[in-house]
């Protein structure tokens, strides 16, 4: 065993390999130099009634940065995802100007370099998210890009996708997409059902989400390549990509906290607090959603962590930007919410994204010697209140606030420093 | 009642009430001198970020008669156009010190965001009609309207026809003729109706011929020029020949059925210019009692306990 700097004592250590009660010891390099009882180290941690797992991966945060600096920046948002217990997290590439050529690539991995997580850019897979011609992938795969999405929007043109798609399969990466058919789907503000009807605001139908899962799934069977759907929302969504992948087509899909959480009667206040793209849907489709996680046909949950400053959701309903924050609440309302064991819970928060970012080499993996020391302390059993007040993000459209949740990080350690230490973060 | 903001937060009592001193107030406009001093001292600020002529109208000179001070924010010449938001304008109008925020907005929803945002002072908020949400003072004179001539609501069956789907004029209308116990009849071309009806108190047909001679009132919704042009309706033409009340379709009411239309009115598209003037219709009554009606609201909201109605 290498010379441990720090050990995490008196936990259980819950990876993919299973759960035994260990202290983990880590050395100089941030790597993991021993796992088991009794392990001594020039500095201490406690984790007594604790889990100390992978750290978290999500596969799906805006950090606003460059463009937007006054909503979220590289720094205060990775700060929010290591009190969430995040150590990697992909950026989406609608900033501005859209992360879709090697220079913004390489400003994203310069300010994440600095911050509190991983923070690894997604491109662009078509130049500006325009949807009208590729970006250059090649050039950004280079620089280790690995997932490709114009999320905020979807490619709407299908040929234009399709060939996305067959490029796609000579550079190994994955393109995400954000499915919302824009003809269907525009002047909409919130799902279309009963509660738009009611209240007077345009309707998104599910269909608009479907449509382009169903063209997607097609396309992916047609290319061979590999396409991970973002935030599904709708029942039928999350059917047909169960009904793709027992055909054996290499989709993967995630889902919000708040998609498992929140209905579309939430607006009946009009409160642009919960607008979100997609919108939050029927009481059926949240079952739905859960259902997806609990078998297996969503692989991740994902936060599409979409931090606004304040005065632009003090606006009338249909003119405020959708979105809400979620990097520090998505672990709480995984174990609070979904009833399922926490190595589920952690399955959808840690290895299988990481798997799906391409990231899996550095995080998710079991906790070993040899690898870094991108670990997660939990203690399962915490309640806490959700106070938007408190959160690191720099907005706080936090449709949470006051609820309950038991489960929370307790420290975060980014290759073996303690970024997060008893819910504080370090820097 | 803080605030008027939707006939959905109303029951029949304040309903009920809202009549009677909308009687009270129809006798103070027949005076030589329509005008009492009830809210004097008070001020009611017109908040109105959409075009409007009648419902601005109405609601100032309703404040007027009752001795109100109005204050008319223009959106077209205010700070709006300098990039001031919503809640900056509100909490501006708020520091002023008025008493009561008349508020129409494209947007559904403003009005309550807006009691939200002055819940903590004891400014009162009234929708004047937001998106395609609500326009509950509309719903309340046309209900007037309707018992002055058929006596009560109770039992009528009432046919709404046109574009309900973008209509704040039919969401507010459903739920007051039902909740006063009415029957209503939804008649529109699919696409001009709502994705979804669940939990809405009413019938439909797509057929106006078929239900004119049923009913004790028709209530003609505006036809816009731009859903023909979002492929709501093939043309204003076919929409007329199918859904407008022409003079042969008007023969087909009952006697002494009523038609209703909160204007502005399409002459020759969903209404028939000799139909509009025709005996049956109150299309003006509900103009003059449209004054009366925002009167009985405004000295609901703002008048203190036990205030005088008619004290002259």
């Amino acid at each position: 065993m290498g010379k441990a700097v720090l050990v995490i004592k008196g936990g259980e250590v819950l990876d993919e390999t299973g759960r035994r009660r260990a202290d983990v010891a880590i050395g100089a390099e941030g790597d993991v130099v021993g796992v088991g009882a009794d392990l001594d180290g020039n500095r201490v941690i406690d984790a007594g009634g604790c889990l100390v797992t992978p750290g978290l991966v999500d596969l799906h945060t805006h950090l606003r940065q460059p463009g937007r600096e006054e909503a979220e920046t590289v720094e205060s948002g990775s700060r929010a995802a290591a009190l969430g217990g995040y150590t990697a997290v992909v950026a989406m590439p609608n900033t501005e100007p859209a992360i879709d050529c090697a220079s913004v690539v390489r400003e994203v991995i310069e300010l994440g370099a600095k911050a509190l997580c991983d923070v690894t850019p997604a491109g662009a897979i078509t130049r500006g998210r325009a949807g009208v011609e590729l970006a250059p992938m090649a050039e950004m795969a280079a620089l280790g890009v690995h997932l490709f999405t114009d999320d905020g929007a979807g490619v709407q043109d299908a040929r234009l996708m399709r060939r996305a798609m067959e490029y796609a399969t000579s550079l190994g990466v994955t393109l995400g997409q954000h499915c919302e058919d824009e003809s269907l789907a525009a002047g909409g503000h919130m799902h279309e059902g009963e509660w738009s009807s009611r209240l007077g605001i345009p309707g998104i139908p599910a269909l608009a989400e479907e449509l382009m899962v169903w063209r997607d799934i097609a396309l992916s069977r047609l290319t061979g390549a590999p396409v991970h759907f973002l935030h599904l929302s709708t029942a039928g969504s999350i059917e047909l990509v169960r009904a793709a992948k027992a055909e054996g087509l290499a989709v993967t899909a995630e889902a919000t906290p708040h998609h498992f959480t929140l209905t579309h009667a939430e607006v009946v206040g009009y409160d642009p607090l919960f607008k979100v793209n997609p919108p939050l849907r029927s009481v059926e489709d949240v079952v739905a959603v859960k259902a997806g996680l609990a078998d297996g046909t969503i692989d991740a949950i994902a936060t599409d962590h979409a931090p606004h400053a304040q005065e632009t959701k003090e606006a009338p309903f249909d003119e405020a930007p959708p979105g809400m924050v979620g990097l520090e609440t998505a672990l709480a309302l995984a174990t609070t919410e979904l009833g399922l064991p926490v190595e589920a819970v952690l399955t959808l928060l840690s290895w299988r994204p990481a798997r799906i970012a391409g990231l899996a080499a550095e995080h998710g993996g079991p906790v070993a010697v040899g690898r870094p020391a991108n670990l997660c302390v939990i203690d399962p059993t915490a309640t806490w209140v959700v106070d938007p007040a408190t959160s690191a993000s720099r907005s706080r459209n936090n449709p949470f606030a006051g609820r309950t949740l038991t489960g929370r990080v307790r420290h975060t350690m980014l290759r073996g420093e303690p970024v997060v230490l008893d819910g504080e973060a370090q820097r | 009642m803080r605030h008027l903001l939707s006939i959905a937060d109303l029951d029949v009592d304040v309903i009920e009430q809202v009549m009677t001193l909308t009687d009270s107030f129809v006798e103070v406009g027949e005076r030589r001198i329509p005008k009492v001093p009830t809210l004097r001292g008070r001020t009611v600020v017109s908040l109105f970020y959409e075009e409007s002529t009648r419902t601005r109208l109405s609601f100032e000179t309703a404040a007027k008669r009752l001795s109100a001070d109005v204050m008319t924010f223009s959106v077209g010449s205010s700070s709006v156009k300098k990039g001031e938001s919503l809640r900056d304008t509100v909490q501006t109008i708020e520091a002023m010190g008025v008493d009561a925020i008349v508020v129409r907005h494209g947007s559904a929803g403003v009005p309550r965001q807006v009691a939200n945002w002055v819940e903590a002072g004891g400014v009162r908020v009234i929708n004047a009609g937001d998106g395609a949400h609500e326009h509950p003072t509309q719903a309340l004179l046309d209900c007037y309207t309707l018992r002055e001539r058929l006596g009560s609501l109770r039992g009528m069956r009432i046919a709404i026809v046109g574009d309900v789907k973008h209509s704040r004029v039919a969401r507010s209308n459903i739920a007051a003729f039902t909740v006063l116990g009415a029957h209503v009849t939804l008649v529109a071309p699919p696409t001009l109706l709502p994705e979804s009806l669940v939990g809405w108190p009413v019938e439909v047909s797509h057929d106006l011929d078929a239900e004119l001679p049923k009913v004790d009132a028709v209530y003609l919704l505006r036809m816009q020029q731009e859903r023909q042009t979002e492929a709501l309706v093939p043309s204003l033409r076919e929409y007329t020949a199918c859904y407008g009340l022409t003079a042969r379709r008007a023969e087909l009411m009952a006697d002494g059925a009523v038609i209703l239309h909160p204007g502005p009115m399409n002459r020759g598209v969903e209404i028939a210019a000799e139909v509009a003037e025709c005996p049956s219709s109150v299309i003006t009554r509900q103009v003059a009692n449209g004054v009366a009606v925002r009167m009985a609201v405004l000295f609901l909201l703002l008048a203190a306990e036990g205030g005088d109605v008619a004290d002259e």
